[in-house]
Formats: C-alpha cells, sequence, structure tokens
C-alpha cells in the first residue's frame, strides 16, 4: 500500500493534536491512564500520551507501533531523546496498549503498523512529544530556581544554570513539571542542532532478546489457561461438516473439543503438546463444495490468459503502434507464485475473559482493528477489551491483517468454550505456512520495443493477479476499482519511458491474501528490473550507464544518487562477468525510500552462490543508522532466500504442498552473503526503512545470474523444488 | 514419572513419555526463553544443552531424559554464553528476537568445541539455526567478536 494511498483515503493527520495536548484529565477520561503507569511506581511527569518521567530519572517512551525486530522502540525513543536532551542509558521503551485516539498511525488514522511508515509518521510526533517535556521541565526548575527559562540548559539528562550553579536530574523536577502548561506549539529542534539523531547507539530491546527474558505472546501465562490448537480446513473456502472427537478426548491433558465455526475445530488442552497431539487425534469431515479447488499450475494459465482482458492503470504517450514499428520487440511473462511470511514466531493470542471483560495478549499490528473483532466475537463492548500489545516474533506484514482474524479466532474460542477463563491460541508451522494470508500468485507480461539506436521506444507491463484490499475492510482504499497493492512499484517507475502502459487484471480466489514484505514491490521490483535489464542489453547499453540515461528527469535525483553510489561501491566497469563471477544491478524505490543494489553470483552446479550484495539506500533523515543497515542486511537476506527457495504451491483439487520448513526453505546462514551498505546523506523527512531493502535483491541477482549463464529466471524461485 | 535436570536444579515430571522436552520447559516450568519456531527440528529456535551436547527440544521425547542433565538460556552462564552475549549486545544483532536463545546456545556451544572458529567452522555449527529476520551478517560477526573476547 503506497503512503499516498493511505493519505488520500485518510485525509490529513488528525490524530496529532489529541495524542499531544491531552490534559492530564482528559487522558484519565480516555481510558488510556493506563497507559502511564501500567506497573510500579506511578510517573510523576507524564506530559503527553507518549512520555513519562519517573522520580528515579528514567524517561519511558510509549511506543504506539508494534517492535518485531524493525526498530520502533529505538527509533522513536531517540526522537524524544534527542529533544530532551537526555542521555541514552535513562530512556526507555513500552508498547502502548490498543488506543486508536491516543496512538493512532498519522498515515491511516488508526492505530496500526505496516507500509514502513513508524519512523515516518512519528518523526514530527515524536520530537513534537519530547520537545513539550522539554518545555514543562525548564518551566518548573525556573519556577523553582528563580532564573529566566531562556538561561537554563539541558545537557546529557542533566538541567542546570549555569549563572547559579544549579543544577537537577529530570525525576527530582518531574512533579512539579506536571504542573506546568504544555506547550500548545512545541518548537523542535533545527537539524543542525541533532545530538543523537543521526549517530548510532545500542538498540533499547536488545538485552532482553539476548539472554532469552523478552516476553512475546507465547511466553504469557494465566492462571488455569488454556492451550488451545485448531484444525483448520485443509482447503481455503471448505468447512466444518461434521467430526468425532472421542480419541481426542482420550489423549492425556486434553480438555475439551469444540467446533468454532469459520476456523475450524478447536482442540483445549492443559498445554500445548497435548493439544497437538489431541488435534492429531481428530477425524473431521469437510465441507469443500465451496473450496478453492485450482492448482497453482491451473491459476497460472488462466492468470496468463486474463491478461488479454486487462484494464489500463497508467498509460503515457502515444502507445498504438510502437510494436509495429518497432526495430526490436522483447516479450516475457514472469510469473511468482504464492508466499508465506512465516514469521519465526507462529501466530499466537492470549485472551482473558472475566466478568464482561477481556484482556488479549497479542503482536497485534493492527490493534484497532483487533479490539472491534474480539469485542465482536465475545458479544461485549469494544470498551471492554484491552489490547496488550507485545513483542512479535517477526511478522513480515503477516500481522496486519485487516480480517483480523487471529482476533476473532482467540474470541471464538473463548466463546465456544463459555463463561470466563483464560485461553493461549498456539499456530503451528503448518498452520502458518498452509492457513493462507498469502503473497497472491501473480503473473506479469511485458513487452518492450528498440529502435536502431537499441533506445527504449515503447514499454508494456500487464498484472494479473488477486487484490489484497478488495472485499476487505480496507476496499474503502481503492479508487475506481482499482488495488495499488496489486501493481505498485509497476507504475509511476521513475524511468523515462514516454510511451508505456501498464495494465491490470483483478483475478478472483478463495485463497486469502495478505501484504508480504514491501507487498506489491516484491514482484513489480523484479519484474520490471529485469525486463528493463534484458533490454538495455539487447540495445548494447551497459546495465548502469543505460538505467542512468533513463533517469534524467528532475523526479529521479535520488534513484540517479543511488545507483551512482552503488556502482562506485561495487567498482562497476560494465563488466557483467570476471573471474567466473557475474554482477548484476537494481533500483527500486518502494515506501519513498530509494534503494539500488548490486549483486556478486557464481554458479555452484547449476545453483547460484551469492557472494556479495553492494546497498545504497536513501531514506531521508537517518535517525539511527545501524538500525537502517540491519533493516537492509535482513531485507537482503529476506528476499533474496525468497527468490532462491519458495513457494507456496496449490496442488491439483487445492491442497497446499508445502507443510513446514523442511519443503519451505529459510535462508540460512551458509547462504547469506555479505552485505556493504552505503546511506545517502540527506534532508528528506525520514522515510520507510522495514521493507525496501527486500525488493531489488532479487532482479539483482537475476541480472547477475542472466549474465554469468545466459538464463534468465522468469519463473520463480530460482529452485523450483516439487514437494 | 522422569527425574533430571534444569539449570542445577532437579525435576520430575509426570507427563506422557511421547511430551516433547520444549513443552516441558515452556508451559510446566515456564523457561520461556526456549522458543518454539517448528516442531520438526528444522529451524533451532528451540535448542537447549543436553549432557553437554546441543539439542533440538522440540523432538526430545521427555523418555529420553531421566537423569539428563538440560540447560537453557535461562541458565547458561559460562564463559563462552557470556562472550556471546556481549558481543550480541555489542552489535546490536536481534531484530525480532524470537530465534535469539537458540542462536546463543548454538554459538557457546561451537565456541566451546572451537574456540577460534573460521566462516565455515561457524556455517557448520549455525547452519540449523533459522533466522527468520536473517541477522546472519552480524551473528557471524559477533561468533568471531566473541572468540576474540575469549582469547583475551
Amino acid at each position: 500500500m503506497t503512503n499516498q494511498t493511505r493519505r488520500q483515503f485518510l485525509g490529513g493527520t488528525a490524530g496529532l493534536v489529541i495524542g499531544m495536548t491531552l490534559p492530564l484529565r482528559g487522558r484519565a477520561q480516555s481510558g488510556a491512564a493506563n497507559a502511564f503507569a501500567p506497573s510500579g511506581e506511578p510517573a510523576k511527569f507524564a506530559p503527553n500520551a507518549f512520555v513519562r518521567i519517573a522520580p528515579d530519572d528514567t524517561v519511558t517512551v510509549i511506543i504506539k507501533h508494534i517492535e518485531f525486530g524493525q526498530g520502533p522502540n529505538t527509533g522513536l525513543s531517540t526522537l524524544v531523546a534527542e529533544e530532551l536532551d537526555a542521555d541514552w542509558s535513562q530512556m526507555r521503551a513500552e508498547q502502548a496498549p490498543a488506543n486508536n485516539e491516543l496512538y493512532a498511525n498519522l498515515l491511516f488514522g488508526l492505530q496500526g503498523t505496516g507500509g514502513s511508515t513508524a519512523m515516518a509518521n512519528s518523526y514530527t510526533q515524536m520530537r513534537q512529544a519530547g520537545a513539550a517535556a522539554r518545555h514543562m521541565l525548564i518551566a518548573a526548575a525556573a519556577e523553582q530556581w528563580g532564573v529566566p527559562a531562556e538561561e537554563i540548559t539541558i545537557e546529557k539528562g542533566t538541567i542546570s544554570h549555569a549563572a547559579s550553579g544549579k543544577s537537577s536530574g529530570f525525576g527530582a523536577l518531574a512533579e512539579a513539571a506536571a504542573q506546568q502548561e504544555a506547550p500548545a506549539e512545541p518548537k523542535v529542534k533545527d537539524k543542525s542542532e541533532f545530538r543523537l539523531i543521526g549517530t548510532d547507539r545500542p538498540k533499547l530491546d536488545t538485552p532482553e532478546k539476548t539472554d532469552g527474558t523478552a516476553i512475546y505472546t507465547m511466553d504469557v501465562f494465566r492462571d488455569g489457561m488454556q492451550t488451545v490448537v485448531v484444525r483448520h480446513a485443509p482447503k481455503f473456502g471448505a468447512t466444518v461438516a461434521s467430526f468425532d472427537d472421542a480419541q481426542a478426548l482420550e489423549v492425556p491433558g486434553v480438555e475439551a473439543v469444540r467446533e468454532i465455526p469459520g476456523f475450524g475445530v478447536a482442540v483445549y488442552a492443559r498445554n500445548t503438546a497435548a493439544a497437538m497431539k489431541g488435534r492429531e487425534a481428530l477425524s473431521i469431515e469437510w465441507d469443500e463444495s465451496k473450496a478453492e479447488t485450482r492448482s497453482s499450475e491451473q491459476m497460472y494459465e488462466e492468470w496468463s490468459k486474463a491478461a488479454e482482458s486487462a484494464r489500463d492503470v497508467e498509460t503515457a504517450g502515444d502507445f498504438s503502434g510502437k510494436f509495429d514499428a518497432g526495430e526490436t520487440i522483447l516479450e516475457e511473462e514472469f510469473r511468482f507464485p504464492f508466499l508465506a511470511h512465516a514469521p519465526l514466531e507462529p501466530l499466537d493470542a492470549v485472551l482473558e475473559v472475566k466478568d464482561g471483560k477481556a484482556e488479549c495478549w497479542m503482536g497485534a499490528q493492527f490493534p484497532s482493528l483487533d479490539k472491534p473483532a474480539i469485542a465482536q466475537g465475545l458479544g461485549i463492548d469494544p470498551e471492554n477489551v484491552i489490547i496488550n500489545v507485545m513483542f512479535a516474533g517477526g511478522s513480515f506484514g503477516r500481522r496486519a491483517q485487516p480480517t483480523a482474524h487471529i482476533g476473532a479466532e482467540i474470541a471464538a474460542i473463548a466463546k465456544a468454550a463459555g463463561g470466563d477463563g483464560s485461553w493461549k491460541l498456539v499456530w503451528t508451522r503448518e498452520d502458518d505456512l498452509q492457513g493462507g494470508y498469502y503473497r497472491p500468485l501473480t503473473v506479469h507480461k511485458l513487452r518492450g520495443a528498440l529502435d536502431a539506436e537499441g533506445n527504449i521506444t515503447a514499454w508494456e507491463d500487464v498484472i494479473v493477479n488477486q487484490s489484497i484490499m478488495a472485499g476487505g475492510p480496507m476496499a474503502g482504499m481503492m479508487k475506481d476499482g482499482l488495488d495499488p497493492t496489486s501493481f505498485e512499484g509497476g507504475t509511476k517507475m521513475p524511468y523515462d519511458l514516454p510511451d508505456m502502459r501498464v495494465g491490470w487484471a483483478q483475478m478472483e480466489t478463495a485463497v486469502p491474501p495478505l501484504w508480504w514484505r514491501s507487498v506489491g514491490h516484491t514482484h513489480t521490483g523484479y519484474a520490471t528490473e529485469v525486463f528493463l535489464d534484458m533490454l538495455l542489453e539487447k540495445g548494447g547499453k551497459d546495465a548502469v550507464e543505460g538505467r542512468l540515461a533513463l533517469l534524467g528527469n528532475d523526479d529521479a535525483g535520488r534513484d540517479r544518487a543511488v545507483l551512482e553510489k552503488v556502482a562506485e561501491m561495487a567498482g562497476w566497469t560494465g563488466e557483467r562477468v570476471k573471474d567466473g563471477r557475474g554482477y548484476g544491478v537494481a533500483v527500486h524505490e518502494s515506501f519513498n525510500t530509494y534503494v539500488a543494489q548490486i549483486v556478486e553470483v557464481s554458479d555452484i552446479e547449476g545453483f547460484p552462490k551469492v557472494h556479495k550484495v553492494w546497498c545504497a539506500v536513501d531514506c531521508g533523515v537517518a535517525v539511527n543508522p545501524n538500525v537502517i543497515r540491519a533493516q537492509i542486511e535482513g531485507g537482503i537476506g529476506y528476499g533474496l532466500g525468497t527468490v532462491l527457495f519458495d513457494e507456496i504451491t496449490l496442488l491439483e483439487g487445492g491442497t497446499v504442498a508445502q507443510q513446514n520448513f523442511d519443503t519451505y526453505r529459510m535462508l540460512r546462514i551458509n547462504e547469506m552473503p555479505e552485505i556493504e551498505v552505503a546511506i545517502i546523506d540527506s534532508d528528506a523527512d525520514p522515510s520507510g526503512i522495514g521493507e525496501p531493502g527486500t525488493p531489488p535483491v532479487g532482479p539483482a541477482l537475476a541480472n547477475a545470474w542472466r549474465a554469468l549463464t545466459g538464463t534468465t529466471v522468469t519463473r520463480l524461485p530460482f529452485r523450483a523444488e516439487k514437494v | 514419572m522422569v527425574k533430571f535436570t534444569v539449570n542445577g536444579e532437579e525435576r520430575s515430571v509426570d507427563l506422557p513419555g511421547d511430551t516433547p522436552l520444549l513443552w516441558v520447559l515452556r508451559d510446566e516450568l515456564q523457561l520461556t526463553g526456549t522458543k518454539f519456531g517448528c516442531g520438526i527440528a528444522q529451524c533451532g529456535a528451540c535448542t537447549v544443552m543436553m549432557d553437554g551436547m546441543t539439542r533440538r527440544s522440540c523432538v526430545t521425547p521427555i523418555s529420553m531424559l531421566e537423569g539428563a542433565d538440560v540447560q537453557t538460556i535461562e541458565g547458561l552462564d559460562d564463559p563462552e554464553t557470556r562472550a556471546v552475549q556481549d558481543a550480541w549486545k555489542a552489535i546490536d544483532v536481534p531484530q525480532c528476537g524470537w530465534c535469539q536463545s537458540g542462536q546463543v546456545v548454538s554459538a557457546a556451544a561451537l565456541l566451546r568445541e572451537i574456540p577460534n572458529p573460521t566462516d565455515e567452522d561457524i556455517d557448520n555449527a549455525m547452519a540449523g539455526n533459522i533466522c527468520r529476520c536473517a541477522t546472519y551478517v552480524r551473528i557471524r560477526e559477533a561468533i568471531h567478536n566473541a572468540a576474540k573476547t575469549l582469547e583475551g
């Protein structure tokens, strides 16, 4: 989903005012008071919904975005620390509870994490939150010390007045600061005054993720809690016809079996092992009358044919006749499989119901949607649902559920059990890989024409896939029936291609789709950058020089800069094969971040071995360069493993071939290339970093592989394993 | 009833013999640092030390455990584990963190066997531990750094 789309849909940034200037009393009334002192000693000073200062000088930043490795706890705390001139050692981070009023993503209008927007939508808001706290601390010091506020400075968490020699930590002034009026428009620093932003510091969540003490959803235990696993339908759209639970109930530790309509059959047990074993003993008849029974192969053929009836999404120039007049015409069809996200912590949730109220612990990426889903499932008011947003063991889009299906499933489990109690829903890896919510299966049909000089005279990209948004709660974001997440990256390309067309044919399946790390860009980046490379090669142009020649327009400055930088880093000479190794390049912007990569590959018995990836990235102001490098490294590894190994395949009849990591292969350490990252110095506001590292690695690899072997991989993954 | 020690403490467990150690650690003893990722010994998130060797607890039935000595991330406090954890923290290895207990246990076991591992040694010892966030570049670097620290 593009930022622009979200902005258009949600219309502005109204959440800012609420989050920023809510007075103390109003905060309590809003029901969010527990955000400020959920445990231990109450804070002395909570100037707004985001900052809490305790007597021991610790500054806790309430993080409205879920932390699953992409770094918002550190990133957003950096913004507050910067404006407060706090010392990094006094900073703490805590996940915000579900509360739309206070913690909306300003680009969505709802509380949620996605589209690589955490930093982009928080940059001003969190600096203002820190600046407000600073203003109030200084006002309190000025009052207590009887000195002018303008003469007070803060340095590394110490508030000082040079002339009088007075100084204090934050904690001692916290109570007095709480009595000060919050500034209506807190003034934030100019970039030239930054001390923390742009430098590296230890991530706040590293220690607890190194010694095993970090608590995730699956680590939550409640008194008397039952663990529940659910047998989901073996085909998408199938439902339970009948079931026999006699054997399951004989498994020691199994306490109940219930059908949960819409989801399957749930086994309630005293521990996870018993629940899993009980599930194995279930006997279920499925009604497959409405199930998806087509195989991936059948879908590819249908999708390919449907390209003919694609509607226009973007056109420019005089497209007609170009392919007749062109000296050379190239055509290629690309096929992209369904993909599972496979976060290493499988999906899970804990729900406790007591006296008509519910408390949930969950790696909720869209808590704004999970909360009403839980309330609805239980038949209670959303006001009576608390969601504790937990650390999550990865997501890559999987926990951002417009259907809130995990919230709905745990609520259905509680409802079917009846009464008060607590339950933990655990999805196994098989549930995860076979449970749908995949990156949609996609076909691209590309055509390009070259003139006698090898210049590209026409470009056509027809994209065929299922819409992620259609039919769901986000369908309202679609304009004219178009789902931008289906073709983003194929449209609005930075290149000068005056005569061009992008088409889209929307397909239907019963397989639930979902955004997968970088969403449409995963396939559009691959198809466009591989096909462009083929056209450049056919036209006798160098892959870097040829791209730069097409990036001459004023809007392409940032694309140009990352491409030039990465070519310099890799020592690009235009030589595509050197000492038995192939080299390929790709550049792709997603989520307003510009990324260029060069891949070095060799051929080991017909399969690629990637040795090195060079990457230049421009994501605006680099708040935490170390986090940016980490996201690029991880994004490359994630994208690389996928193009090399991964596909979810529907077999004849509609069952999923892959079950676990033995058949859905994850990249391993011996397959991870060396990575060199350069961050372009920029004054632009920060843009996304969680996703943009992923799209370019596939096409850069494919281009290197074509240079080395002459083979263009047009059907992914590289290794099509039969399972 | 199976008796074994976990992190030096004697435990007796009265559960079916085919119950995987992983779920005893997590659900019965609430030692939640050991994680579930696949259940079939493919990902390494559940790695613990058993009688001095790394072990995938998700495929270790407790019937195998009579008299065994199990150590989890919560209990490991040897020089190698500490060096690995310090090295992890120094360059911020974790992202989501779910696999990292298993990575730390495997890395410390490697350094006990091979104090100064090559890249190939690291590949061989760590290839059984999946990191879906692909923090591998840093895992490799941190293991080398930990080895240097231990060398003194």
